[in-house]
């Protein structure tokens, strides 16, 4: 690796790079090795970062003309839509932002989950990935409540109600977290200061995530690991950066069509009516994003049980790395773990559609058989599969393949066969 | 040094703990107003009475007033709902309560218009009992506000109340 050995050019940068190696790093992250082979679904973590770095902005700005106030924030929120120079269009990128950062989250974590990004050496990664997204969970949660309309109100009381399943202190917990005896203007006002702090710390975290993918560097779609810098490697700049963007270009057409076509597709007709207390809407829904773990909730029929399985479909994920026991990372070399892969697919997008629906008749027993199998595929099918399964033979590099055609058996059998004669 | 001293900790052993210790606690009490800081504050606890003038409801008729940010159901039943109430077997109930102990006037309930499983309004006059139904996720609960059908783990909350006279309920 170059990093090293960097110097500046100019007199004055390598006066700057010995007292603050700033240069350095900007040079480690122009000549970062990348494994030559990743395809688009590796072009998530650059559009993640776009995103991030758009609902701060978007978030700052709207944070100048809302007032947090149970009294005010409604009317606020439409000054913001009919007063403010162009508010409407930040507040429905903010808005959308949200959703598109969540659908962008959900590919770069299937992703992870079929290249078995989340195996040795990267479990770190992947465990401030799992933090990350967790917060995210948390601040879209409490930002959609500051609009202060029927589904903030009402998403906020369902939400908040959940801790008041723990048992002896639950009450005092909820009590805690409203300020009062229901969610109200301390409610409020505190909720938007948190939702103003959590993306600091997501960007903090994002600042970790990358750092520690920077250590064992990049999986890719073979899973093996390669020599770095090698012929199966292109530096970061400009290969990666041009392809990124590229792909960046696309999302951002499917981003601007919810903005400018449909920018209410994804919220609820009840958040344009005023929090009231008094009346619940008749079916709550939280935004699609947290649909597959609200389903999971209501499936299970105790109240207590429902909140820790809720919380457990997170926690799964967390320790994953040690779940699945497969040596092999990438999917493409394990057929029977690429088929329960696809169940797993299918089987969050059932949960994401029963969250929507009402919790009763055969909605419910859907939810709860796939409430089951989405525990069954963690919990039981990863470990064994992992013991049992055999998995195809493995191409000892990048370039292997594409040179002596793919999947070359012969080439890569014989070259394990002449290691071990070695 | 004599076998006595080796077995004694080292007297900066003690300072150490009981640095460490006084640390402990002097972060803690610097902490704890932090934390207090979000329970419920002293204006929202002033506002922890409510007086209700009942004399216009009907019999069957239920009015909602807001207590503590909270709804209240006050209902006047029918001798119907009250004998359905009270002929229920205990044995039956998800969490048992004699009507008698909710309602002491047997004509009036006061409860807490909330949801004991996540706090959503239930509606009046519905569900499979014909008293009162949570849309969120499905609690039935009886002419007692008992919870019958349902992911809801306990009776609607029977707030403290006293009847100032006849015309007259003070809640809280």
């Amino acid at each position: 690796m170059s990093d090293h050995d960097y110097q500046p050019s100019s007199k004055l940068g390598k006066w700057f790079n010995d007292r603050l190696p700033l240069l350095t790093l900007s040079n480690h992250l122009q000549e970062y090795p990348t494994p030559k082979n990743l395809n688009y679904w590796w072009t998530f973590g650059g559009i993640l970062t776009f995103c991030l770095i758009t609902q701060i902005i978007t978030g700052i700005i709207l944070g100048m003309h809302y007032i947090a106030h149970a009294d005010l924030a409604f009317g606020s929120v439409e000054h913001i839509m009919r007063d403010v120079n162009y508010g409407w269009l930040i507040r429905y990128v903010h808005a959308n932002g949200a959703s598109m950062f969540f659908l962008a989250v959900y590919i770069h974590i299937f992703r992870s989950l079929y290249y078995g990004s989340y195996k040795a050496p990267r479990e770190v990664i992947w465990i401030i990935g799992m933090i990350i997204y967790f917060l995210m969970m948390a601040t879209a949660f409490m930002g959609y409540v500051l609009p202060w309309g029927q589904m903030s109100f009402w998403g906020a009381t369902v939400i908040t109600n959940l801790f008041s399943a723990i048992p002896f202190i639950g009450e005092s917990i909820t009590n805690w977290l409203w300020g009062g005896y229901s969610v109200d203007n301390p409610t409020l006002t505190r909720f938007f200061s948190l939702h103003y702090l959590l993306p600091f710390l997501i960007l903090g975290l994002v600042i970790l995530h990358i750092w520690a993918l920077h250590v064992p560097g990049n999986n890719n779609p073979i899973g093996i690991d390669i020599k770095k810098p090698s012929n199966d490697t292109v530096p970061f700049h400009p290969y990666i950066v041009i392809k990124d963007l590229f792909a960046l270009l696309l999302f951002l057409i499917v981003f601007a069509f919810f903005v400018f076509y449909s920018p209410n597709i994804l919220g609820h007709a009840d958040n344009y009516i005023e929090a009231d207390p008094l009346v619940t809407p008749a079916h709550i829904v939280p935004e699609w994003y947290l649909l597959p773990f609200y389903a999971i909730l209501r499936s299970v029929p105790d109240k207590l049980l429902g909140v820790i399985a809720m919380f457990a479909s997170i926690f799964v994920l967390v320790v994953l790395p040690w779940l699945d026991t497969s040596k092999v990372r990438s999917a493409i070399f394990r057929p029977i773990y690429k088929q329960f892969y696809w169940f797993l697919v299918a089987d969050v997008l059932i949960l994401g559609y029963m969250g929507a629906m009402p919790a009763e008749g055969a909605y419910l027993i859907i939810a709860r058989v796939a409430t089951a199998y989405y525990f069954l595929h963690f919990l039981v099918i990863l470990p064994v599969l992992g013991r049992k399964e055999k998995t195809l033979d493995i191409p000892l590099s990048i370039t292997e393949p594409v040179l002596g055609g793919f999947p070359n058996q012969a080439t890569t059998k014989n070259k394990q066969d002449n290691r071990e004669n070695l | 040094m004599s076998d006595s001293d080796k077995k004694k900790p080292p007297r900066r052993d003690f300072i150490l703990t009981a640095t460490t210790a006084a640390g402990a606690v002097g972060v803690g009490a610097a902490v704890w107003p932090l934390i207090d800081q979000m329970n419920p504050d002293a204006s929202v606890k002033a506002l922890a009475s409510t007086e209700v003038d009942i004399s216009a409801v009907e019999p069957g008729q239920s009015i909602t007033v807001l207590w503590r940010g909270k709804p209240v159901f006050i209902k006047r039943r029918t001798q119907e709902e009250i004998d359905s109430a009270r002929s229920v077997d205990l044995k039956d109930l998800k969490h048992p309560e004699r009507d008698e102990d909710r309602a002491k006037n047997p004509e009036w309930l006061v409860m807490l218009g909330v949801c004991t499983h996540l706090g959503c309004v239930p509606l009046t006059d519905k569900g499979d009992y014909n008293a009162w139904f949570c849309p969120c996720h499905g609690s039935h609960y009886d002419t007692s506000g008992r919870i019958r059908k349902g992911p809801a783990p306990t009776n609607m909350e029977v707030p403290k109340y006293v009847f100032l006279n006849s015309k007259t309920i003070k809640i809280g």
